[in-house]
């Protein structure tokens, strides 16, 4: 069942690929068909139930034997909760590329579902070969959609991406050869596979949870691995950046949480503190550099990277708050950056530009897109009663039962998020319409009904998970208390 | 064998500087024939050293290099003067700099 | 008392109503959804207070509605809980709330923003309510938040003028610093006691501590820091002043009557914890008196009207938070009541003021309006009086029990001379407000067309009411949920006699300097050292001077100055190196036969010296 859903975003890739020479419009209506199978699919395992285990399902099928490689796809709560955020980011995504892309309509959908499918098998894998395959599988349409359909300085930022993504991922390789070598030595068995490696990965050298740390850290992103995401948010098409913010950065996060701290409790109590740290200055580094930026898109890039460091933080507090306000906070974030993403994309192309210092008094004309915009800004500040706060605020409570200064640390991000994320709104929407260069202060063409659907959908969905988000705890809770997330837990 | 026999150090040092004049004469002479006739030189260079050589270990091996390189030279000049034509007609002149293009 | 969710609810449906309908409902249907939804509220308020009464003072009842998040023992509910401080919270919000509602309806009129304007109010309301009705300090924290954005929303409503969104922004992000602490002192409470539900903490505070604890002094410091910001006070108040560029109604609503004293009920609601700690409470009365001093002062200058009373809510606030300090519970509360009442009549006063001038908020351009404008200078009188607790007035009586429960508390004498001087200026500045603006010389400001209607008129009225017959309410409610027991209005004697004084002296004084001698008054401050005073009080002593460049100005430089982010340096210059190490191979690969040659004999030469070398 796993394997099929990977299999239907790959084969529909090709498909809408192929169903281009039926016309333009068709690779979209192709990939929002598969998106549409795959949300069946994710809809029935869910309703399946899980097993006893935990799982809702489990693909094993043996792969390169003789190295004891398999093809294990497990698809336990998180996993599920991410693999369905994946599936209803991807047709956001989709929709917000309706009218931007102007070419090459059917490898840009190939490439938008392979990305998917790559991350799908990235939620899934719980071989390590597997999962690293599948981790470069979503790596390279990445850097073509940025390559391709991205801005004036795709090139630049799509090279930098795949560099810092290639780079980290070779540390990953390595460091999983050396911990699978570490097993089969003290072992004798040699294997990939995570179930087994897991148990026994005691008086493992802590250089070896280094390199999975440098891939994680590098994707999620931590400061100071960040220096890639703000130049591909900005110089991606608007479907790529929802894609990369909205899920790929979560697979670093997953990274963390599945591999990292399980596979290495006693390196991760080890480094827990710097790697906090790193999670608390990601956090006010990114809002303050948020701060400073003139570029739409750019700003919401660092807020990004700000919001993610919550992650970063909760997850090395590792308690059960903490990770579980983590896992919120990778959804919220997820809902709330797309759209404001969307919004970004939405601006260029009425504006034709995404400097900040060129909008200005949009509200008047474009009224609906304005209410929008204060909605997921006022979302990504942290506000309560909607997704964003209920992660942040638990990532706190648990950390501070761990470390007060770092928590303290992190707090004073909140300050800097509301200055950042007013200062957006000031001068996108607020402020007098005279200063805006585009068209004076003419209407603008406002948001129709198909992208305030989809704007609809995210703000429920964050208002959802920020008033009653004990649904989605209770799907990722067992499974983070599996992984050892009682509190105190890490050894 | 009794004749005064020239010390070997002053043929490998005749050789040496044949061969420094030669190497000079590629690296600054610019005009294919005077090139040709440069690395002419560095190879008797070569030649002059093995025959003192083999002379001085009594070995046959350094004549036959000799040979070979004789042929190698013969050989060598019957290419290079067939390129010599071509560089002429295609390009108008014998500047060796001047048939960079392909920056190989 | 079942119908408790009906109270925030119906507010909250009237925004999600203005919200989904975008502003194409007609004016009069937006007027009767926006103040509708707040007069059914205190409609839904009235049988849960019978309810209440009929069960007497002491009653508490929870009504839970669903588990908010629940992990690990992390458990904040989403429950409402009605005690006898929540109630009168709610009638000072539902009731006064209405009234302002209803005024802002004719205010507001022809605003093409009239829909947005109401959908935010609504929202505040809501909010608002959540604040008070919570039953777990998280929802407490959401209504927090929830009233700052409105703030935020409101301040900022005019959003084409710059300067109206810098005042939103500030008033938000120096909010949130106090929201910050608060957030931490959150923290704090949960790690050490397991949980947020407010009861719970109460009775654990009490069980796990001793008195003047660290833990509870700094868990206490820290809420007291969350008030602070809320409410205006030192070293947080700078937002308040600006944020008057927000439509009247909403100085009224929001930074008078209600927003701005959720400190006061956040110190009352939490006061067990106070109670442990002595260091808090003197904080209580630090921050208050000086807040106190400092904006009585600064609003004896202002030329703005908005401004003097922004500086007065703030000056009263203060009382308020001295009055809690001293352990007068009680009437802090009581104030917070009388204080909504008489500041809300002022503020909608001001606003009929300012409409009928056509938007001239300058004092000294005023003047003489009290033949022109009799029903907002009524108003106006009214509340200035209860301001300067004339005798009767409601002001006067929760100021009174404020004065003489000061004077009871432990080194009181000094403190109550401290708090009946700053009542002195009080007294100064309302008068000066009714004698420049209704008696002064007519000012320069445009006709006299009076610019009210009946939704406007009706409000002021009732306000008027309230602010001067509120006194006689008593509290009983409140005063069976704080430790004081009510307002005492003991220690009789000659402190009782001079502190009724002290009001009619501050206005006999203002007669004086204001009216009667108003021309030696400007002589007698046109000196420099005057002049120099004059505007260090009317820019608020200087705070916005002092933060400006103590943090905003190095926050933003360093921002700008780190705009590329210097993090993208080392990988910027590593991939700048391997560009140069590129070029440089590129560059050796001309194609020159004789660069070729040069290079291998070259390297040659260095590979015999190496070999020989080594040899």
């Amino acid at each position: 069942m796993l394997l099929w859903l990977i299999a239907v975003l790959a084969g529909g890739g090709v498909l809408a690929w192929l169903s281009e020479r039926m016309g333009a419009a068709w690779p979209q209506r192709v990939a929002l068909l598969v998106l549409a199978v795959a949300a069946v699919c994710t809809a029935m395992l869910w309703i399946g139930g899980a097993d006893a285990a935990g799982l809702y399902a489990l693909t094993d099928l043996p792969w390169i034997p003789r190295f004891g490689i398999g093809l294990v796809l497990a698809l336990d709560g998180l996993s599920l909760l991410l693999v369905a955020l994946t599936v209803l980011l991807g047709a956001v995504a989709v929709i917000s590329s309706w009218t931007e892309i102007s070419q090459r309509h059917g490898l840009f959908q190939l490439n938008l579902l392979m990305t998917l499918a790559g991350v799908v098998g990235v939620f899934t894998a719980l071989d390590l070969f597997a999962f690293f395959v599948f981790w470069e599988v979503m790596l390279v349409p990445m850097y073509l959609l940025i390559a391709i359909w991205g801005h004036e300085e795709r090139g630049y930022a799509s090279m930098k991406f795949f560099l810092f993504t290639q780079i980290s991922g070779l540390l990953l390789l390595v460091a999983i050869i050396a911990l699978v070598l570490h097993h089969q030595s003290a072992s004798g068995v040699l294997t990939f596979d995570y179930r087994i490696l897991l148990g026994a990965a005691a008086g493992v050298p802590a250089w070896i949870m280094l390199g999975f740390l440098a891939a994680f850290l590098t994707k999620l992103p931590g400061v100071p691995l960040h220096t890639w995401l703000p130049d591909a948010h900005t110089q991606a098409p608007t479907a790529g950046s929802v894609i990369l913010a909205g899920i790929m950065l979560k697979t670093g996060a997953y990274g963390l949480i599945r591999f990292v701290v399980p596979l290495f409790p006693e390196a991760s109590l080890e480094l827990r503190y710097p790697i906090m740290l790193l999670g608390a200055v990601s956090v006010v580094y990114g809002a303050y550099v948020a701060f400073a930026q003139d570029d739409f898109k750019r700003l919401v890039a660092y807020s990004s990277i700000s919001h993610m460091g919550f992650v970063l933080l909760g997850v090395f507090a590792w308690n059960q708050v903490a990770v579980q306000g983590a896992v919120v906070q990778m959804v919220a974030h997820g809902f709330s950056t797309a759209a404001l993403f969307m919004m970004a994309g939405a601006l260029q192309e009425r504006l034709h530009t995404r400097d900040l210092a060129r909008m200005g008094g949009l509200w008047g004309r474009a009224p609906r897109m304005g209410a929008v915009t204060l909605f997921f800004v006022v979302a990504s500040l942290g506000m309560p009663g909607l997704g964003n706060f209920v992660g942040e605020f638990m990532v706190l409570v648990g950390a501070f039962q761990v470390n007060v200064e770092l928590t303290v640390l992190a707090a004073l991000g909140l300050v800097v998020a509301a200055a950042y994320a007013l200062l957006l709104m000031q001068r996108s929407f607020q402020g007098s319409p005279g200063g805006s260069a585009q068209g004076g202060s003419a209407p603008l063409q406002d948001f129709g009904a198909r992208e305030m659907a989809v704007m609809l959908v995210l703000a429920a969905a964050l208002v959802w998970l920020g008033v009653y988000p004990q649904p989605l705890l209770d799907l990722s809770g067992p499974v983070l208390e599996g992984l050892g997330t009682g509190r105190g837990a890490l050894p | 064998m009794n004749a005064v026999s020239i010390p070997l150090e002053h043929v490998m040092a005749l050789a040496a500087t044949l061969f420094l004049i030669g190497l000079a004469g590629v690296l600054v002479r610019r005009n294919l024939i005077f090139l040709l006739m440069s690395l002419e030189i560095m190879m008797n260079a070569c030649g002059l050293a093995f025959i003192a050589a083999g002379a001085r270990w009594g070995a046959a091996d350094g004549q036959i290099m000799y040979m070979l390189i004789l042929a190698l030279a013969a050989a060598e000049v019957a290419v290079a003067l067939g390129l010599l034509l071509q560089l002429e007609r295609r390009l108008g002149s014998l500047d060796i700099d001047a048939a960079s293009e392909l920056r190989g | 008392m079942e119908a408790l969710w009906l109270i925030p609810l119906l507010p909250l449906l009237g925004f999600v109503t203005l919200l989904v309908t975008e502003g194409r409902l007609p004016a009069v249907l937006v007027a009767m959804i926006g103040a509708g939804s707040v007069g059914l509220a205190a409609l839904a308020a009235a049988p849960v207070t019978l309810d209440f009464l009929q069960q007497g003072p002491g009653t508490v009842f929870a009504q839970p509605l669903w588990v908010w998040i629940d992990v690990a023992g992390f458990s904040p509910d989403i429950t409402l809980y009605l005690d006898g401080l929540s109630l009168a919270m709610v009638w000072v919000i539902t009731g006064v709330g209405f009234l302002i509602h209803l005024y802002a309806t004719g205010y507001m009129a022809g605003d093409p923003g009239y829909s947005r304007f109401f959908a935010y109010m609504n929202l505040f309301v809501f909010a608002m309510l959540m604040l008070v009705l919570a039953d777990d300090l998280l929802v407490l924290y959401l209504g927090w938040e929830g009233v700052g954005l409105c703030s935020y929303l409101l301040i900022g409503f005019f959003h084409d003028e710059p300067a109206n969104g810098y005042a939103a922004r500030k008033a938000f992000v120096v909010t949130r610093v106090g929201d910050t602490a608060m957030a931490l002192g959150l923290f704090l409470l949960f790690r050490e006691l397991g949980t947020l539900d407010i009861q719970s903490v109460l009775s654990a505070a009490t069980t796990t501590w001793p008195d003047g604890s660290t833990t509870v002094t700094v868990a206490a410091l820290l809420i007291l820091g969350g008030a602070v910001g809320k409410s205006a006070q030192l070293p947080l108040q700078t937002w308040l002043p600006d944020a008057m560029a927000g439509p009247t109604p909403v100085s009224a609503l929001i930074h008078a009557a209600t927003m701005v004293t959720a400190g006061v009920y956040l110190v009352a609601r939490v006061h067990d914890l106070f109670l442990l700690s002595p260091l808090a409470q003197s904080a209580l009365i630090g921050v208050g008196l000086a807040t106190l001093f400092m904006a009585a002062c600064a609003a004896l200058v202002q030329r703005d009207i908005k401004r003097i009373l922004a500086y007065s809510t703030m000056s009263q606030i203060g009382y308020m938070f001295f009055a809690l300090g001293v352990g007068a519970w009680s009437a802090a509360v009581f104030h917070l009541m009388t204080h909504a009442f008489f500041k809300a009549l002022l503020f909608l006063s001001a606003g009929s003021v300012i409409l009928a001038l056509h938007h001239e908020q300058d004092i000294f351009r005023m003047g003489g309006l009290w033949r022109r404008l009799p029903l907002p200078f009524a108003g106006m009188l009214v509340g200035a009086a209860a301001l300067a607790a004339l005798p009767f007035t409601s002001g006067f009586y929760s100021k009174d029990a404020i004065l003489l429960a000061s004077a009871a508390a432990p080194g009181g004498l000094w403190l109550w001379a401290a708090a009946s001087l700053a009542a002195l200026v009080t007294a100064l500045y309302s008068a000066r407000l009714i004698f420049v603006v209704f008696f002064g010389p007519p000012g320069s400001a445009a006709g006299p067309d009076d610019g009210s209607n009946n939704a406007m008129r009706g409000p002021l009225v009732v306000l008027s009411l309230l602010a001067l017959g509120g006194g006689w309410f008593g509290l009983a409610p409140p005063a069976a949920v704080l430790p004081d027991g009510g307002v005492s209005h003991g220690h009789g004697g000659w402190l009782a006699w001079v502190t009724g004084a002290v009001p009619l002296l501050g206005v006999g004084l203002g007669y004086l300097l204001f009216y009667r001698w108003r021309e030696r008054t400007a002589a007698l401050v046109s000196g420099a050292a005057a002049q120099t005073l004059r505007r260090f009080w009317q820019a608020g002593w200087g705070f916005d001077w002092l933060y400006a460049r103590l943090f905003e100005q190095p926050f933003t430089a360093l921002a700008r100055l780190n705009r590329r982010d210097v993090v993208d340096v080392p990988f910027v210059l590593t991939a700048a190196l391997l560009r140069i190490g590129h070029q440089l191979a590129a560059d050796g690969q001309n194609g020159r036969l004789r660069w070729y040659l040069a290079n291998m004999a070259a390297g040659l030469a260095l590979l015999l010296i190496i070999v020989l070398g080594a040899a």
